[in-house]
């Protein structure tokens, strides 16, 4: 079967990483990485692993696009540099992934809400960030039962996997996650916070997630819920694990989990680069099938 | 660790705690009036600074660090019309505080700023600090657990909080772990490092009974400013406790311009009644020093073990092994489940 060709803008952790979740895709085809340094290990990695490769940021690889058959693309620069990418992919006819926490685009988490995105044949869909994928499956998982006043994740990450553009946005990520809190996971107030630990060997991602039921939680089902969506989970990224809980405390559910990765650009330990690059693998998957059943015709979009 | 005549005639900027490493040792509860009236004794001492905040700062509203019965801003708004010469401070934390929130702490008249990270991350403050640098206010870089990096080490991170703006940076023995000398090594690494106009600051736990100590080992060392809470209120065995230090400065002859006996009162008739445990060093808050642990997880480790039947030593022990660092608070329950897990505690 014919696989879309994508491109990776970003040569940083997140898109490196991407590479190797790409090329295990039965759907997608990584054939072109834009980088900004010529001397970055994402551009060499890229280039030994048989992609084409431009240093010229977004610019070097906007003449290529048609001759190459770029479809997908995936943005792993920064929220700023993404409003502009996305406008000249968007015109370009070209479906962008974006995994900055610019959020220009609806919100996605797969096992929430890949399918109406999918349905909806969205250009440009965000992915939150890696504590947004790795707590928002667990926040739907209670409210879909009962609602849910206030949600809250506290996102561990190991001080390695944690590049220069999250360290110098941390706001950002808060205010995105947050927000994708309510909006995706359906609580009615989010809060995310994160912390980056130096811990040698480096600890596995750990996120915690506190939901705030209305009435008494249903504390039954809430666990059997929890249970099948971590099965959901699961199903891309096998290193996703409840430690403890779901716990209830009054109206409090506590659900404290571990996220470990496949260890494909950075070790086991880096599990939020890997639930960020899987998540935007299988979303990008599922838009595949859509173009390759003829279901999803991709257009040149004028950007005001 | 000092000669005297070294310390003669230095003037050290007092940086008051009460109000918001205070606010760990209550719980996060301190009311508006009780804040009013602490602040407005601080004022009346010449203490220069005080902090004004929940005790996780601006964000610490949460499940994960407890809810304070009012917003920071309205600590803020009730304090700061109090104050005849004193500034209201805030901490902020990035990663659980923001930019906005510093805004808005701004707009309530806060004027100065600890930008707190672990002492190996200071690349995560650079908005913050350039931030607080841009509202005018007062702006410091806060290097917290510095037992965990070297000298050496500790001086590159200042000197990157140096370059994003800060005025003074931090060396912040969160455990309250260190002991003198290793105090004045990382003063003494940050002064050699820094511009001579950037001030070096020391914040200290009691957990060891160093608080003191250790404040004297780092003016010694160039430290200008430190940081303290009237009767030592604060997290685990409290912070440097003011009216101790005043004294001990005082025979010193080192010059916080601050009053004696009005912040001896202020202990004695106010904060001492007002503590719901004794803020001393208790087993489980020796052990926080002992093994390096963040002083905040001492009641959060006491609950744990009411609901778990594990010790609190237990748990503040695994937690130094799992190198758990500030923020961590959602791990304590988290490693007393599996240490009950572990020994068959729980059905």
């Amino acid at each position: 079967m014919s696989k879309i060709k994508c491109a990776l803008i970003g040569s940083g952790n997140i898109g490196t990483d991407l590479i190797y979740k790409l090329r295990r895709s039965p759907l997608l085809e990584p054939v072109w990485m834009v980088g900004i340094d010529a001397a970055s290990d994402g551009l060499a990695r890229a280039r030994a692993l048989g992609l084409k490769v431009t240093d010229q940021g977004i610019d070097g690889l906007l003449p290529h696009l048609a001759e190459d058959g770029i479809q997908i693309a995936f943005d792993a620069t920064s929220a700023y540099a993404h409003a502009e990418n996305s406008r000249k992919l968007t015109e370009r006819g070209v479906l962008t992934i974006d995994l900055t926490p610019a959020a220009i685009g609806p919100l996605c988490v797969p096992p929430v809400n890949l399918r109406d995105h999918a349905a909806r044949l969205e250009m440009n869909v965000n992915m939150i960030s890696c504590a947004g994928q790795a707590t928002i499956p667990m926040v739907y998982a209670v409210s879909r039962l009962q609602t849910v006043a206030y949600a809250e994740i506290i996102a561990s990450l190991s001080s390695k996997s944690v590049g220069p553009g999250t360290r110098a946005n941390l706001d950002e990520f808060t205010y995105t996650t947050s927000h994708a809190l309510e909006q995706v996971g359906g609580a009615r107030q989010g809060k995310a916070i994160a912390i980056i630990n130096p811990a040698e060997p480096p600890m596995i991602m750990r996120n915690t997630v506190y939901c705030r039921t209305d009435a008494a939680p249903r504390r039954q089902e809430i666990t059997d819920s929890v249970l099948a969506m971590i099965a959901e989970v699961q199903k891309y990224v096998p290193g996703y694990r409840l430690v403890n809980g779901p716990v209830f405390e009054d109206n409090r559910v506590a659900i404290y989990l571990e996220v470990a990765g496949l260890g494909d650009y950075l070790p086991r330990y880096a599990g939020n680069l890997d639930i960020m690059t899987a998540a935007a693998t299988r979303t990008a998957e599922l838009f595949a099938q859509e173009i390759l059943a003829g279901a999803l015709k991709l257009q040149p979009v004028k950007v005001a | 660790m000092y000669k005297s005549e070294s310390l003669r005639g230095r003037k050290v900027i007092l940086h008051d705690m009460t109000l918001r490493d205070g606010m760990h040792a209550k719980r996060e509860q301190i009311s508006l009036e009780q804040m009013v009236r602490i602040a407005t004794a601080l004022d009346g001492a010449g203490v220069p600074y005080l902090q004004v905040t929940h005790g996780a700062g601006l964000g610490g509203n949460s499940e994960q660090h407890g809810r304070a019965p009012h917003s920071n801003e309205a600590y803020l708004e009730a304090v700061v019309p109090h104050l005849t010469q004193a500034k209201a401070s805030v901490l902020l934390i990035p990663g659980l505080g923001t930019m906005r929130e510093l805004d808005a702490a701004h707009a309530c008249g806060a004027r100065s700023v600890h930008c707190a990270t672990h002492c190996t991350e200071a690349d995560t403050a650079r908005q913050h600090i350039a931030h607080g640098r841009a509202l005018g206010m007062d702006t410091s870089g806060f290097l917290m657990m510095a037992h965990l990096n070297s000298p050496a080490g500790l001086a590159e991170q200042a000197r990157l909080m140096e370059s994003y703006g800060a005025h003074t940076v931090y060396v912040t023995d969160s455990a309250g772990a260190l002991l003198p000398h290793e105090v004045s090594e990382r003063i003494q690494a940050l002064r050699d490092a820094l511009a001579p106009e950037t001030e070096i600051g020391f914040h200290g736990h009691h957990n060891m009974g160093l608080g003191i100590a250790n404040s004297l080992a780092a003016i010694a060392a160039g430290a200008s400013r430190i940081d303290v809470s009237s009767a030592g209120l604060g997290a685990g065995a409290g912070n440097t406790p003011l009216e101790v230090f005043v004294a001990v400065c005082d025979r010193l002859g080192i010059d916080t311009g601050c009053d004696l006996f009005p912040l001896m009162d202020l202990a004695e008739e106010v904060i001492w009644p007002l503590m719901d445990h004794m803020v001393r060093i208790d087993r489980d808050a020796l052990t926080l020093g002992f093994a390096g642990v963040y002083s905040t997880f001492l009641l959060h480790a006491k609950k744990a073990s009411a609901r778990t039947g594990v010790p609190a030593r237990d748990i503040l022990v695994e937690l130094g092994r799992r190198k758990m660092i500030g923020g961590q608070e959602d791990m304590i329950e988290d490693t007393a489940l599996s240490l009950a897990k572990e020994r068959r505690l729980t059905a």
